[in-house]
């Protein structure tokens, strides 16, 4: 059987210790080869602090609680009608959208690294990706809403998703009381980025 | 033996500290780490199966010390010297950079939008049929190690090895991680969403309605 032979050489040893002229060392490096251009990294890091975030995802939640055939839609293929809607591409290849209800609370991890749907959510946020959350919520994921300030009523099981292969997960929030006939600009305010992880429930009208 | 990136279950961690919504780095590199792993993983050398084992092999010391941008520096550097991008002495400084023959494969500024767009699909047409039906009962392997390399990839953790479960859905065929990542094939096969009651992972669940749900291949999983 073949023997896996990264175990006894680690390349970044031979780099600068700090990590800010580690990762300069190296796109000096690359780009001297001519196999990085910086303009590039310009354009990558500018699409995901400006243009991809989770007001994409509060847009997906937002239109589904208004819309039952757009509901459904997600239910049936959340790839397809998510890709309608513009949302699609690089760690949102394959989709499903696990929607919550008085029975069950959804929440998502990847505790073998840090799947994420990019293309609803953006870039996940540190904690996402914590030793803490990764290790504790599929053990303990009421301890860890309680980090959030979130308790669960008795009656509702949690389920959580351990993103361990190319699917992501997006969580549809419930759609908090008191929000009849409101626009979708108006409930987007309500959804935010954890919600659609599932540390958190929708915010409630003010 | 597990590796210490598969982490699930894990005692002894401590709070999660929640975090503003605008906040997306926390520090002038990160940004940049990011980019650059993400344009170097379009000169084409390497897989997204290949690039997570490269996370995976850090040493446990510097995986554990390391924040999350330096074990992405960390397994960029093992990739490019491991994909023949760089030379060892190159990356020490040793020897000047040259302009490398891959340099027609440089992600352009203009390619940015479409490469990010287009992403990596991980479905497949397969050969292997389904061997099992929604609601079935399923039973992970026992050893949760790559079967066709030892020390190898795999997507099966520790913490749901051995584990009866129920198929809750099922997600086509896609490439199988165990074998891309070590240049063996995609080797695409069946892909589930199976549903393990929390009481049958841990000893002692916080609810007894708990559910924890994993994707895993056919070839993780038997039938019981």
């Amino acid at each position: 059987m073949p023997h896996d032979s990264h175990d006894h050489d680690h390349p970044h040893a031979l780099l600068p210790p700090e990590p800010a002229l580690r990762v300069k060392a190296l796109e000096t490096i690359l780009t001297r080869k001519g196999l990085v251009d910086p303009a590039a990294l310009d354009e990558i890091i500018d699409t995901y602090e400006n243009k991809i975030g989770p007001r994409n995802g509060a847009h997906v939640v937002a239109k589904a609680w208004r819309e039952p055939d757009f509901a459904q839609a997600l239910r049936d293929d959340a790839t397809a009608a998510l890709s309608d809607l513009g949302y699609f591409g690089r760690q949102g290849e394959h989709m499903v959208v696990v929607e919550n209800t008085p029975e069950t609370h959804n929440l998502v991890v990847c505790t073998l690294c840090s799947c994420y749907p990019w293309p609803l959510l953006g870039i996940p946020p540190g904690w996402y990706k914590s030793d803490a959350y990764r290790a504790r919520v599929v053990r303990e994921p009421r301890r860890v809403l309680a980090d959030f300030g979130v308790t669960l009523p008795e009656e509702t099981a949690v389920r959580v998703w351990d993103s361990t292969a190319e699917v992501r997960y997006l969580v549809l929030p419930m759609r908090p009381d008191g929000t009849d006939g409101w626009s979708e600009e108006a409930l987007m305010d309500l959804v935010s980025r954890d919600s659609m992880i599932g540390t958190a429930v929708a915010g409630t009208p003010s | 033996m597990s590796r210490v990136h598969d982490m699930g279950g894990r005692f002894g961690d401590g709070a999660v500290i929640p975090e503003a919504e605008d906040v997306i780095f926390h520090a002038d590199w990160h940004p940049r780490a990011l980019a650059l792993t993400l344009a170097a993983g379009s000169l084409g050398k390497w897989n997204i199966d290949v690039s997570r084992h490269a996370r995976e092999c850090l040493s446990p010391q510097d995986y554990t010390a390391f924040s999350y941008y330096e074990k992405w520096m960390g397994g960029l550097a093992a990739l490019l010297v491991d994909g023949g991008v760089l030379t060892r002495d190159e990356l020490a400084g040793k020897t000047q950079a040259e302009i490398s023959d891959l340099a027609v494969k440089k992600l352009t500024v203009d390619q940015v939008a479409g490469v990010l767009a287009r992403g990596g699909p991980a479905d497949r047409d397969s050969a292997v049929a389904p061997m099992f039906e929604i609601g079935d009962a399923v039973l992970t392997r026992r050893i949760a190690e790559n079967v066709l390399v030892d020390g190898g990839h795999t997507r099966l953790p520790s913490y749901a090895a051995g584990a009866r479960g129920h198929i809750l859905r099922y997600h086509g065929t896609h490439v199988l991680p165990d074998s891309n990542a070590h240049g063996l094939g995609e080797a695409p096969e069946p892909l589930y969403a199976v549903v393990f009651p929390a009481s049958e992972l841990w000893q002692h669940p916080e609810h007894p309605r708990d559910e924890v749900v994993l994707d895993l291949w056919q070839s993780y999983l038997a039938p019981t």
